[in-house]
């Protein structure tokens, strides 16, 4: 299940939700507001989300990491709205029989979520002044990543 | 000619100055939408790694736009 929320991720209650008896193995990914980006001091941040074809896009990721790493339980909520630092920005769950496709499964999942949702981040830094961070540079990374390991999008 | 409405994004609608605007195109595609709106607002971002929308589904930039449809256009995207 993939949501968009506007307020503070419960990270304790998503926990609870990801219990299965059959879970030998969970993984899971927070991403938090940093401090700095490219040498330059970040404040905070705000996340513009077009929550009708995020969530969309986002459970189709969810299908997808499922096909390909056979998951129990994938939950995903990604913010929206105003963050500070140290914030958490997307969480990430996934119980599996086994360790590697959770773990697997979990990469696969934030992966993509971070290219192909539309969900846009613009930073606000120490002098005051903001800036739309442009991910061309993770989208590539992401793309020589797959590459390498033969597999395709 | 046809009757689209464009929605902008991010730095896309800080270019235009508005969320959406309903504009009358002589356009068969939704990058010719891109390139006529581009122009409009003075925006130079190239198409790489922008996406397009078209009536809330995922496009491609060759699919076709129809009279009365709404194209979002989405610049470079940075989740997580």
């Amino acid at each position: 299940m993939f949501e968009i929320s506007e307020n503070d991720i419960a990270i304790d209650a998503l926990r609870e939700q990801m219990k299965d008896p059959g879970a030998g193995g969970y993984c899971v990914f927070e991403g938090r507001v940093r401090n700095e980006n490219e040498g330059r001091m970040v404040e905070r941040l705000e996340y513009e989300v077009y929550e009708p074809l995020a969530v969309k896009e986002g459970e189709r990721v969810l299908e997808e990491a499922q096909q390909r790493f056979p998951y129990l339980l994938a939950f995903c909520v990604h913010r929206s709205g105003l963050l500070e630092i140290g914030d958490c920005a997307v969480w990430v769950g996934v119980a599996a029989a086994h360790r590697d496709e959770a773990f697997q499964a979990c990469r696969y999942i934030i992966d993509e979520i971070k290219v192909r949702l539309p969900v846009w981040k613009k930073e606000h830094y120490a002098g005051g002044d903001s800036g739309w961070v442009n991910c061309e540079r993770c989208a590539s990374v992401l793309r020589q990543s797959k590459d390498q390991n033969g597999k395709g999008s | 000619m046809k009757t689209i409405t464009v929605r902008y994004f991010a730095i896309f609608r800080e270019h235009a100055g508005v969320d959406e605007e309903t504009l009358s195109l002589d356009v068969t595609s939704a990058m010719d939408v891109f390139e006529r709106t581009r122009a409009r607002h003075g925006s130079s971002e190239p198409t790489g790694h922008c996406k397009v929308a078209i009536n809330d589904e995922m496009a491609e930039w060759s699919s076709g736009v129809n009279d009365g449809d709404t194209v979002l256009l989405f610049p470079p995207v940075a989740g997580g």
